[in-house]
């Protein structure tokens, strides 16, 4: 099985120098590109069907071909990887970022000649210090070997790259809201009035992109649509970071072929449950997807499979509820986590997302009424996509509406036992 | 009026802004970074530094979990309390630390060794619980290990 | 045009408009917050859902924000949708969640418009059970009061202040649901159009601290449209009173003046009409030379006596007062003896502005100021003269971030996605000043400089323009460089504008624009100049005509014979103190008809309270030459009547023709038509007094208003009758029409369902467009049709002199206007006075920081704090004009300083 954006990470080991990236292959990418046209870059990413790994999935070729190309382009644009992993639940991008920082800069360098970008921003994470060091010191090494900088490898094609690290918002893993962070304001989401492919970081045409999705482009370049279709399970393309935590035996990340069923990722690569808990539900792709009960482990994780359980493959790292663990109490910590990271532009999400947290902590402390609980779910059923400015509290409605459905035994016991029945 | 080397450090950051209003969150980590937190004479001078109106970098001040607009202590831990770390204790945790520390979350020790604070994901959940003293991840804290974190001062 | 189906019902809507603008243009209620007509849309508040089907045949839809949609042609939507109006009351649940409910003891309260949209969406029961949060409140200076806990997130103020006045002192802070909008510490709002957040604001956060001092509801007082009295701009305000005490001004829209927005000198220099030291009753001096009260009938049967029927009579008018107190005073003593009350400067910058416009340059309205895509400001400070036209100017720069966002398919009402893909870029916008200036952060370019070599700069742009050689002249090379590049901007632009006017004193500045504006008209282009004008009536008493006080200074052997009547006008702000002693000396009689207590009163025989104007009504001419009414707001106590009136009794004392037959203001606006050709038509500036709807005059007062038979109760157990008004069309009470008027009548915005001042859109024929009936006064100057010979004259060069310095006026918007002076609102607002230097000349008058000067400027010895001024012109020094606690200054003037002794 082929593992191509893990290959050289080995746990707690420093990641690959330059040289020893080389001497298995890295940058053997930007040889390639370069020697090709932006254009066909573009053409091959579209072609291999990558699409975006933050959650959103949407198809990172077609992305890129929204920005305006050739003479007449404007300038400077910008690439920026968005490395601001903060949806709970989430640890894949830290992987790649800790594991294989030269394997990061060389999917900059690929991807923004395909969008002939002048400026690349890794927009990191601020509590990621050792990433931090690490992208810092891969950084310096590419600049001082020429890939990086104008003319890179003597070619005509020139790039900058800093990485930014943030002040922490988990607002801004939204790509408008990380731009309008990157230009030192608040990270308040961007209306959609046009595309940021056009107009994007100081109103310059701009791609911004997860970490994984990213660091796939070198490998679709060194070996083709094809063999990157080939790597996946079924309909489904390539690989993917899968991820478990929770009271599972071994968690930890893997990468696997798109389309492992859930159920293979939590009894195999996780190893099933820990000694004296049970599996009760999951949330397979981080905090801003819906559960999945045992019913639904037998699906695939790829973009349709999970949707067909009324669910998402968002971030691929799935977050395991066992049944020693108070789902109210789970959907509390999601809840405020998701209350206290709005941004406090929207009506719906900031003052909506601080009632449903209030409203699950009456239940926690034993005070809840069965009529809390239908207000939990008028709550649930407004927050949704479409209603709210962008997918911040849609995200974190998802998980509550499908936990209401799922645990309404539990709430009521909250009610009826007059206190949370985990707790002495 | 900022120090040499903060004026130093930001001016190193200033080339890749396309503007200085752009400056102004590494501006502000970086005063940070030298002064332990971000006083209303910092801000003040973040912003005359950048030509920036003081409200505009309080608004961006106050907007982001890392920027500290009051003291804290020699070093900052940060709790990781979201969902995977939930599950995996990390509410014990904090009340060892609450106990250990002398303080709730947001407060320092009286020593002024610590302050507590508690992050969302920090995107360690194979290893829950988790949390940061300064720069340092600590994974797989439990309470048994964590007096001699402490001890070590991260 | 497009179709718009809303609930099955088509509508010809503006496709270039979004969803919500057109609802409410169409009449229908669609509850709505963060959306402003003037700022735009962000979709923040998610209030104005509405549903939206694909086509015909979908009849799930989804829900979009109306503010965020475009209204294509074909667009189907629905208002009244179950699932739409139930997600707008979850808005409105949500924000209420917060909100305190503490309408009783909220000044909103009754005019807010979040419990307007409370009321709409039928939010009526709280689900909410847990702790609200709560602020700290700020103090922000004397005109806004701060109550954070009622405010809603919808991010109007920030978005005003910051984003479209260009403030920076204030912003938002914090996250969530603790979002905080406000100053980074307490203080003083320092924008000039902090004011405005009083409206902008849905709810009660911001509201009009000096009304909290006299507060009344909205329905219990009594409006009157007005234009503002405070410089020459005009704008449109809304003016209410209750028992006796003017309660606020409020602005009233007005597409082509001051839009939406209104300054804060407009908004709070309303309450010296309140002053308890302003003169009330007729009084005349006696034989001592003290002055002592005496009955109104009395005291003009004697001054009548005095005059005789052959004593001349010599009148001195005033740009403050209205046209029909100006023409009664003309009519009175007779053209020959009618001067026009300002200085020998003032009078030729006047009657340059007036020969520009009839000659060269079509003057500009503030909506064509905001319209402009280059613009030149060429010497005058308009955020201290002018300050609404600076907000227009600063709106102009937005025209090339409009054209980007066209060209990327943004449309221009998505405001932030506009201001984003803008980034900073800018329309032409030129500022030449003798000073740094509040608007030089919206400029594209400063330039400094002293007076006459800014007109040079104008003449050198003008000759690029026209490529004539410069007849000799050589300009320095900076300002070739600086000329050059407005040449070039002014030339490339589809609506060039130069902007100026007569704060300076400088009439070569005014050649030099109308030079300026002339070039650009041979070149086929559409330029027009807009004009900053100190008074409300300056351009009405230049359009009248006459001689200025410097001839009456030339004359003053003439004044013993003579009784000399000054209109509203302290002379010593004219021609300085020591000259208007001895005009006030030398003549036989004198006669004061004014409302404010100043030197003129100490030296007058006669002494008549003329009305505020909150207190008459009548017609002022602004800076483009418009005609317009203001309305009498109340009928004011004691002797206090219209300047106008107290010179028709003396006429009929003295049995003069024709002013002894008038009764009414309109008899006063027919004789003024017949008798001064320029004045055609300008009865029709407004309805005049017969006018009637439905049979009625319009009521002054709203149906609510309470306790009429009450008020008066500690006073007279009888219920008053309301005065009768026979100068317009209103009247003194809630009796009359009530709906909707002409534009220029109507007397408070007010529909059912909407309390607030969002009302307005119902009066409105599309939001944000022209009032329903709105005849915006009447413009009375038409510019020649070709192109004449235009000023050629351009002034030497400024040489700074070793034993002087130039000094320049300096205009203060709080301050430097007479009438708004005396609000305490605004005297907490004047700055101390000062002498501004730059640095180097400080310092060769010996001048260290913290030192003393001692100035000699004409005649007048004084002693100022000096502050460092470093952009002021070598040489060029600037001292601020007209504040109380300072002696008037003839300025500019050369004058010498140095460091004043112990």
């Amino acid at each position: 099985m082929e593992r191509p954006l893990t290959r050289n990470i080995r746990p707690d080991e420093p990641p690959l120098a330059l040289e020893a990236y080389r001497r298995v292959g890295g940058y053997e990418a930007v040889r390639k590109a370069l020697a090709q046209s932006p254009e066909a870059i573009t053409q091959a990413v579209k072609e291999a069907g990558l699409r975006g790994c933050g959650g959103a999935g949407f198809p990172t070729g077609v992305k890129w071909s929204a920005v305006p190309m050739g003479a007449d382009a404007p300038h400077p644009k910008y690439l920026v990887v968005n490395a601001d992993e903060m949806e709970p639940g989430s640890f894949k991008d830290r992987l790649l970022l800790e594991g294989d920082p030269h394997q990061m800069v060389e999917a900059v360098i690929v991807s923004g000649f395909a969008i002939q970008a002048d400026h690349a921003y890794i927009f990191l994470r601020g509590e990621y210090t050792l990433a931090r060091q690490r992208l810092g010191a891969a950084i310096r090494e590419a600049y001082a070997a020429g890939l990086l900088g104008p003319g890179i490898l003597g070619s005509g094609y020139g790039l900058e790259l800093h990485v930014h690290s943030s002040a922490g918002r988990y607002m801004c893993g939204e790509a408008s809201a990380l731009l309008n962070a990157l230009e030192g304001g608040r990270a308040i989401p961007r209306a959609k009035a046009v595309r940021t492919a056009v107009s994007g970081l100081w109103g310059k045409p701009t791609v911004v992109n997860n970490v994984e999705t990213l660091c796939n482009v070198p490998h679709i370049v060194n070996n083709g649509a094809a063999w990157y279709k080939s790597l996946g399970l079924g309909d489904a393309v390539g690989t993917k970071i899968y991820g478990a935590s929770g009271k599972v035996k071994r968690p930890g990340a893997w990468e696997l072929p798109l389309g492992t069923t859930l159920r293979a990722i939590i009894e195999e690569h996780a190893g099933g449950m820990r000694d004296g808990v049970a599996f009760r539900a999951c949330l397979p792709g981080g905090a801003s997807t819906a559960f999945v009960g045992e019913a639904g482990l037998d699906v695939a994780m790829d973009w349709h499979g999970v949707q067909s359980v009324g669910s998402r493959l968002g971030t691929g790292t799935v977050i395991v509820l066992d049944d020693q663990t108070c789902p109210v109490g789970m959907l509390l910590s999601l809840q405020r986590f998701f209350a206290q990271e709005s941004c406090g532009w929207c009506t719906p999400c900031w003052s909506g997302l601080h009632w449903v947290a209030s409203l699950l902590h009456r239940f926690e402390a034993g005070q809840a009424t069965e009529d809390d609980f239908d207000l939990l779910r008028t709550q649930a059923d407004h927050l949704t996509k479409g209603y709210t400015f962008c997918g911040l509290a849609p995200g974190a409605m998802e998980s509550l509406a499908s936990g209401l459905d799922l645990f309404r035994d539990d709430f009521m016991r909250h009610v009826s036992l007059r206190r949370c029945p985990w707790r002495a | 009026m900022l120090s040499e080397e903060e004026r130093r450090d930001i001016e190193r950051e200033a080339p890749n802004y396309a503007t200085r209003k752009a400056l102004c969150i590494d501006a502000l980590r970086i005063v940070q970074g030298h002064r332990g937190y971000v006083s209303d004479q910092a801000l003040q001078e973040v912003a005359d530094y950048l030509g920036l109106p003081l409200s505009h970098v309080e608004g961006v001040a106050t907007f982001y979990n890392l920027i500290f607009r009051h003291p804290v202590g020699a070093r900052v831990i940060l709790v990781c309390d979201s969902v995977s770390c939930w599950i995996m204790g990390c509410e014990r945790l904090l009340d060892r630390l609450r106990a250990h520390l002398e303080t709730d979350v947001g407060g320092t020790s009286p020593d002024g060794r610590y302050t507590l604070l508690t992050a969302p994901c920090l995107g360690a959940c194979d290893f829950a619980p988790v949390l940061m003293i300064g720069e340092t991840l600590h994974r797989d804290v439990t309470a048994e290990t964590l007096p001699d974190l402490l001890g070590k001062g991260g | 045009m497009a179709t718009l189906y809303v609930d099955g019902q088509a509508f010809s809507v503006d496709p270039t408009q979004n969803l919500l603008h057109e609802c409410l243009s169409l009449g229908l209620d669609l509850p709505y917050f963060c959306w402003h007509p003037a700022l735009g849309s962000v979709g923040a508040c998610r209030q104005c859902a509405v549903k939206l089907f694909r086509d015909e045949g979908d009849h799930q839809g989804v829900i979009v924000m109306a503010c965020m949609t475009p209204a294509d042609d074909g667009t189907r939507i629905s208002l009244v949708d179950e699932q739409a109006r139930d997600f707008r009351a979850r808005v409105i649940e949500w924000m209420m969640a917060h909100h305190p409910h503490d309408c009783p003891v909220c000044d909103e309260g009754g005019e807010c418009h979040l419990q307007d949209m409370t009321v709409m969406t039928g939010h009526v029961h709280r689900r909410y059970r847990f702790p609200k949060r709560t602020f700290d409140n700020q103090h922000l200076g004397p005109f806004v009061n701060h109550e954070m806990n009622r405010c809603i997130q919808c991010y109007r103020c920030v978005r005003f202040y910051n984003d479209y006045a260009g403030g920076t002192d204030f912003g938002v802070f914090g996250s969530r649901d603790h979002v905080y909008f406000g100053r980074a510490a307490d203080g003083v709002l320092e924008n000039e159009f902090s004011g405005n957040l009083v409206e902008v604001c849905p709810t009660g956060v911001f509201t009009d601290k000096t009304l909290k001092a006299h507060y009344t509801r909205k329905w219990d007082l009594q409006s009157a449209p007005s234009v503002c009295p405070h410089c020459g701009l005009g704008c449109h305000t809304t003016v209410a009173e209750h028992d006796g005490v003017l309660r606020r001004v409020q602005n009233r829209f007005s597409a082509d003046i001051n839009g939406y927005f209104l300054c804060d000198r407009g908004r709070y220099g309303y309450a010296f009409v309140n002053a308890p030291e302003r003169l009330r009753r007729t009084s005349l001096r006696n034989a001592a030379g003290r002055l002592n009260l005496a009955p109104a009938d009395a005291l003009l049967q004697e001054l009548c006596t005095r005059l005789g029927g052959n004593m001349p009579l010599i009148g001195i008018a005033s740009p403050r007062a209205s046209l029909e107190a100006n023409f009664a005073l003309r009519t009175l003593v007779k053209p020959e003896n009618f001067f026009l009350g300002w200085s020998a400067v003032e009078d030729a910058c006047a009657r340059t502005m007036l020969a520009v416009a009839r000659g060269i340059a079509p003057l500009a309205s503030l909506a064509e100021v905001e319209s402009s895509d280059a613009i030149l400001v060429l010497g005058e400070d308009i955020t201290q003269t002018a300050p609404r036209m600076a907000l227009a100017a600063r709106q102009a720069v937005r025209h090339a971030a409009f054209a980007k966002a066209k060209a990327l398919g943004i449309p221009v009402w998505q405001d932030l996605a506009v201001r984003q893909a803008a980034a900073g870029l800018k329309s032409p916008l030129f500022i030449a000043s003798v000073d740094a200036t509040r608007l030089d952060d919206a400029a594209t370019e400063c330039w400094r400089g002293a007076p006459d070599d800014m007109a040079r700069l104008g003449f050198a742009i003008g000759r690029r323009l026209s490529r004539e050689e410069a007849g000799g002249e050589t300009f320095p090379s900076a300002m070739e460089g600086f000329s050059q590049r407005v040449a070039r901007a002014l030339a490339g632009a589809a609506r060039p504008l130069v902007v100026t006017g007569s704060s300076l004193g400088c009439p070569a500045l005014l050649d030099a624009a109308a030079h300026l504006v002339g070039a650009l008209r041979t070149l086929g282009l559409p330029a027009k100049l807009a004009l900053g004008m100190p008074e409300r009536n300056t351009m009405g008493l230049a359009l009248m005509g006459g001689e200025s006080l410097h001839t009456l200074e030339q004359a003053t052997q003439k004044l013993p014979a003579c009784a000399l009547i000054v209109l509203e006008n302290d002379l010593s702000r004219r021609i300085g103190e020591a000259a208007a002693d001895r005009v006030f000396a030398q003549a036989g009689l004198t006669v004061l008809i004014d409302h404010k207590r100043h030197a003129g009163v100490e030296r007058a025989d006669y002494v008549l309270p003329a009305a505020t104007f909150a207190e008459e009504s009548g017609t002022t001419v602004n800076h483009e030459g418009r005609a317009q009414r203001f309305f009498q707001v109340f009928s004011p106590p004691d002797d206090i009547q219209a300047s106008w009136r107290w010179l028709r009794d003396i006429g009929r004392g003295l049995g003069r023709e024709p002013c002894d037959r008038w009764t009414a203001l309109d008899d006063v606006l027919h004789t003024l038509e017949e008798t001064l050709p320029v004045f055609h038509g300008l009865a029709q500036a407004a309805p005049e007094a017969t006018y009637r709807r439905h049979g009625l005059k319009l009521a002054r007062k709203p149906h609510r208003a309470s306790g009429r038979t009450a008020v008066h109760a500690h006073l007279d157990i009888h219920e008053h009758q309301p005065p009768t008004d026979c100068d317009s069309p209103l009247t003194f009470s809630m009796e009359g029409h009530q709906g909707s008027p002409p534009g220029p009548a109507i007397p408070v915005f007010w529909a059912p369902g909407w309390n607030s001042v969002q009302a307005l859109s119902h009066f409105q024929r599309e939001v944000g467009g022209t009032l329903c009936g709105e005849g915006p006064g009447l413009l009375l100057i038409a510019p020649a049709q070709q192109v004449p010979e235009f000023f050629q004259e351009i002034p030497p060069a400024f040489v700074p002199r070793d034993d002087a310095l130039y000094f320049v006026p300096a205009w203060h918007i709080f301050g430097s206007e007479e009438q708004s002076a005396g609000s305490p609102a605004v005297r907490e607002r004047i700055p101390a006075p000062y002498v501004a230097l730059r640095p180097e000349d400080a310092a060769r008058a010996g001048l260290a920081a913290g030192d003393t000067a001692a100035l000699e400027v004409g005649a007048v010895r004084l002693r100022l704090p000096w502050i460092a001024h470093p952009e002021l012109p070598q040489g060029v020094g600037s001292l601020p004009v007209g504040l109380p606690a300072m002696p008037w200054l003839m300025l500019p003037a050369w004058g010498a300083v140095a460091k004043a002794s112990r």
